[in-house]
């Protein structure tokens, strides 16, 4: 076998230790269990292989082949050709986690300035070197606010995504945390402060918000939020879209212990969703509740600077089941991707980058807006998403479908009162044939 | 002589800091960011030679032999790297209509069925993104079936006090009391203990087979009938399910939950840390309440299905889409025979390592003799004789360019040296890890404790780092 060296020599190795066939090394399987094969075809050779993943993908149809205006958080960002280079450096992607620091300081400091640039955009202390995603990301962050506190409720807006407040139930439901829906205002698609005001006590452990929100809508009233929340001393949970903040606050300027968000965005390709990059970051006072993996900074035994994972004994591989999390592999190639991305970006293209996206933002909803039937949900300043009424979701996704170009998330399985709308989203890969390919097929079902 | 490659390779930051730049005023006040984000404005060239140099400071299974126990550190086809950046699953979204990601519901869906058959389970969820998150997951499940039963007593999990960390981590999380029982003098389960620990109160018993010291619960059909006449439920970590892929199946050894690690058995590269995938298999009663969406076939097309009573989600969207690809793609490489022949090979060289070190006498090797794919030494005579300790010797092997095994676990041996050698690795390279190993615990204990001295820094020193956390170009800043 191609990947199995000693694939030819079994028998001399097996006479070496003085076995006479394989099979007596699986002699400690108790009999009635051994099996002879697996009911799975023989292994394909790498050409058979490629046809085959050939066939299959030409089953999808690709954002090159038909690009899409989904919405909903994740999206198709463009790649500079020099992140894909980076990791695929085989040192990097093949090697484990960095236990033995001496053979991984490329990786470790590599990991160093991807925490140190998560804490620059998000304006926080510290942030960690990954976990799972956005959404499990969440789930940590409650975990850890009972953890500081002791307290047992955690509040959230439905202007976050369903998916989240689902995981944030499983994640939570160990500990004991209630969590607790609040609607959102249904002019603005913003929280409503009054609602927020309503549901904080002397329990809550924790709120969380989104900044922009899963409609794609900024909270402005951030200070006013961040002022609430601490009349009650709970913990300020913030969620970003790293994309968004070369023009838009970071949130520890207004406030934020912990700021969260799917890094995915960054640097790291669409994947049909996964890999993923959960960002997690904190103030300084709360570092030893932090879940997964941190670098820092120490030296050898020269003195010379070097890099290693530090307070370990938080994790689970010293701590068993007194840990901060169970977390253990993490994401951290895809971390890798977004430290050499936001490099390749630098402060300047990173702002430019959000610039366009925020633009692109108002220049479709303002293209859509003018048609006879679509108008906007909410009238809150929009990022690179937004939510439109449209005559007929069904109809026109099908439409849509049929013209090779994709529309927006339908958002009526999901909020019931969003009967026909839409979230789209758009970025930096939209160029103006498939602005007005959308446009012009949404004005025939108007 | 084996070097790597030292530089002094300063940190982005240090090569340009930007202070106080002020953004273009775009959005309302409010939400207008004051200041720019401190990332220097570099040029392409410089930024790539300084990650090409950093990754030139890293060890990979690319670079040698990565005998990390547990961890199955084996080789990564490069097919299946190239095949999953192509732009037909690159360049996907997770919310596309279904009839545009026909291919990728294919592969998870197909994926599935490639698991159930060689762990004999009734079906599976991809959903989770590792290891870890397929224990919480698994617990999670064992926690709704019980509750589904209206037995609603069970809080406890049980496991051997060889089992990796993430095991307890997992039940805590999912909020469970763990109760951690001692093996037996052969290094299994204790079936007395097990037998009294069991109660109406226990939720799970959480297992390894072949455990961390590498060795077969030849028990097992005991354990899981001992496990099920109480009513609790037999976990399977399947961390080390590349020793007996085509020989045994944790299914037909009882387990009713397993998960699998795809970066370690199905060779999807661990990435300096993941991404990974750690999937879930159960037997037919527990099918639903998988997280949603399941992967539905009907009339030759493939559907999302939501619509069960589920646990939810425990992760965005379908899981590390690109990781289960990769995975998908290893199986088909291999196929029955290669996958047969990947669980023979990794026993024979674990066990070719584990008699050429038995023989030197040069380590001690506790418990039963017979390995599956990892085994345990301990160097603990070395410490007691010569104060070298299994650090040392891992900080040594380093020297002659060879990753050291895992160090320290499991926790009842003591200096503790774990080695998984996996099916990867070709006998001349086995017989210089062994020999190279002999020749450390030769060495003046000087020498080995001075380890290492040909790698990019010395020995480094992890309790400053405690004491004095400096994890931010920031902090760094006001440190200096």
């Amino acid at each position: 076998m191609k990947f199995i060296p000693n694939s030819t020599i079994k028998n001399s190795m097996l006479k070496e230790i003085g076995i006479t066939d394989i099979d007596s090394l699986f002699s400690d399987i108790p009999k009635k269990i051994r099996i002879k094969n697996l009911n799975l075809q023989d292994g394909l050779s790498q050409q058979e292989v490629e046809v085959w993943l050939r066939k299959l993908g030409e089953k999808n149809k690709s954002f090159c082949e038909m690009p899409n205006f989904l919405g909903g958080g994740i999206k198709i960002h463009y790649i500079p050709a020099a992140v894909k280079s980076i990791i695929s450096r085989s040192e990097f992607y093949t090697s484990y986690t960095p236990y033995q620091p001496e053979a991984s300081q490329g990786f470790l400091q590599a990991m160093f300035e991807y925490q140190s640039m998560i804490a620059e955009i998000t304006g926080m202390d510290i942030a960690n070197a990954s976990v799972y995603d956005g959404a499990t990301a969440l789930g940590e962050a409650a975990l850890m606010c009972t953890r500081i506190n002791k307290r047992k409720t955690f509040v959230v807006a439905t202007n976050i995504s369903w998916d989240k407040r689902c995981v944030l139930k499983n994640y939570t439901k160990g500990a004991g945390i209630k969590v607790k829906e609040i609607s959102y205002n249904n002019k603005t698609g913003k929280i409503d402060l009054d609602n927020l005001k309503r549901n904080i006590d002397h329990d809550t452990a924790g709120v969380y918000i989104e900044n922009p929100n899963f409609f794609g809508v900024f909270e402005d009233k951030v200070e006013e939020i961040c002022t609430i929340i601490k009349e009650k001393q709970s913990l300020f949970v913030v969620g970003v879209d790293p994309i968004s903040l070369g023009i838009a606050k970071g949130p520890g300027e207004y406030g934020a212990d912990i700021v969260i968000g799917e890094g995915r965005n960054l640097g790291n390709p669409v994947d049909f969703g996964g890999s993923t990059l959960g960002i997690f970051t904190c103030r300084n006072e709360f570092l030893r509740q932090v879940p997964g993996r941190i670098i820092g900074i120490t030296q050898d035994k020269e003195g010379k600077r070097a890099f290693c994972m530090t307070l370990q004994t938080r994790e689970q591989h010293i701590r068993r089941g007194k840990a901060t999390s169970n977390i253990c592999t993490n994401e951290g190639l895809c971390a890798l991707a977004a430290v050499a991305y936001l490099s390749l970006l630098g402060s300047n293209g990173l702002e430019q980058l959000s610039k366009i996206n925020f633009e692109k933002g108002q220049l479709l909803a303002k293209k859509i807006t003018s048609l006879n039937g679509y108008e906007k949900v909410f009238n809150g300043v929009h990022f690179n998403e937004f939510v439109i009424k449209c005559p007929d979701t069904q109809q026109l996704n099908k439409k849509l479908i049929s013209e090779n170009i994709h529309g927006g998330l339908i958002l009526e399985s999901l909020y019931p009162k969003l009967k026909n709308c839409m979230l789209f989203g758009i970025t930096e890969m939209h160029n103006n044939e498939s602005i007005e390919k959308l446009v012009s097929v949404l004005k025939e079902v108007e | 002589m084996y070097r790597s490659a030292i530089y002094d390779e300063p940190l982005l930051i240090e090569l340009e800091s930007k202070i106080k730049d002020i953004p273009e005023k775009v959005l309302p006040l409010s939400l207008q960011r004051k200041e720019k984000a401190n990332i220097p404005d570099l040029d392409e060239t410089q930024i790539v030679r300084h990650f090409l140099r950093l990754s030139q400071m890293n060890y990979g299974i690319e670079s040698g032999i990565y005998p990390l126990g547990s961890c199955t550190m084996k080789y990564n086809p490069k097919i299946c790297e190239e095949i999953a950046k192509w732009d037909c699953f690159a360049m996907t979204h997770p919310c596309q209509d279904e009839s545009t990601i026909q291919g990728n519901l294919q592969i998870l869906y197909e994926l599935e069925q490639m698991l159930c058959e060689i762990t004999g389970m009734h079906s599976f969820t991809l959903q989770p993104a590792a290891g870890a998150q397929g224990e919480f997951t698994g617990l999670l499940l064992a926690k709704t079936y019980h509750d589904f039963n209206k037995d609603f007593n069970r809080n406890e999990i049980i496991l051997p006090d060889t089992s990796h960390g993430t095991n307890p981590a997992s039940a805590t999380m999912a909020g469970y009391k763990i109760i951690e029982i001692p093996s037996t003098k052969e290094g299994t389960v204790d079936l007395e203990i097990l037998e009294k620990t069991l109660s109406e109160k226990t939720a799970c018993f959480m297992l390894t087979n072949p455990n961390t010291l590498g060795i077969f619960e030849f028990d097992i059909l005991k354990i899981s009938k001992m496990v099920h006449a109480k009513g609790a439920l037999l976990y399977y970590d399947g961390a080390n399910i590349n020793a007996i892929m085509g020989k045994a199946r944790p299914g037909d050894m009882g387990f009713d939950i397993v998960h699998l690690n795809l970066h370690k058995t199905f060779s999807t590269p661990h990435g300096g840390g993941g991404p990974g995938a750690g999937p879930i298999g159960v037997k037919k009663k527990f099918e639903r309440f998988l997280p949603i969406p399941r992967i539905v076939k009907k009339n030759d097309k493939y559907h999302f299905n939501y619509d069960h009573e589920s646990i939810g989600k425990v992760k965005a969207y379908y899981g590390n889409f690109s990781v289960l690809l990769k995975a998908y793609i290893y199986i088909l490489l291999m196929g029955n025979n290669g996958l047969k022949e990947t669980s023979e090979v990794a026993v024979l060289n674990s066990n070719y390592m584990k008699k050429k070190i038995v023989d030197s006498k040069k380590y001690k090797l506790p418990y039963k003799d017979l390995r599956k794919h990892e085994f345990v030494i301990s160097c603990e005579h070395l410490r007691q004789e010569r104060g070298i300790r299994a650090l040392d010797v891992a900080k040594r092997l380093l020297d002659y360019g060879l990753h050291p095994p895992t160090i320290y676990f499991p926790l009842i041996v003591k200096e503790a040296l774990m080695i998984e050698p996996t099916e990867s690795e070709s006998k001349k390279n086995l017989d210089k890890y062994v020999e190279t190993l002999i020749k450390i615990a030769e060495e003046d204990k000087e020498t080995v404790k001075n380890a290492p001295n040909n790698t990019s820094v010395k020995r480094v020193d992890e309790a400053d780092a405690v004491k004095n956390p400096i994890l931010t170009w920031k902090s760094l800043q006001r440190y200096k």
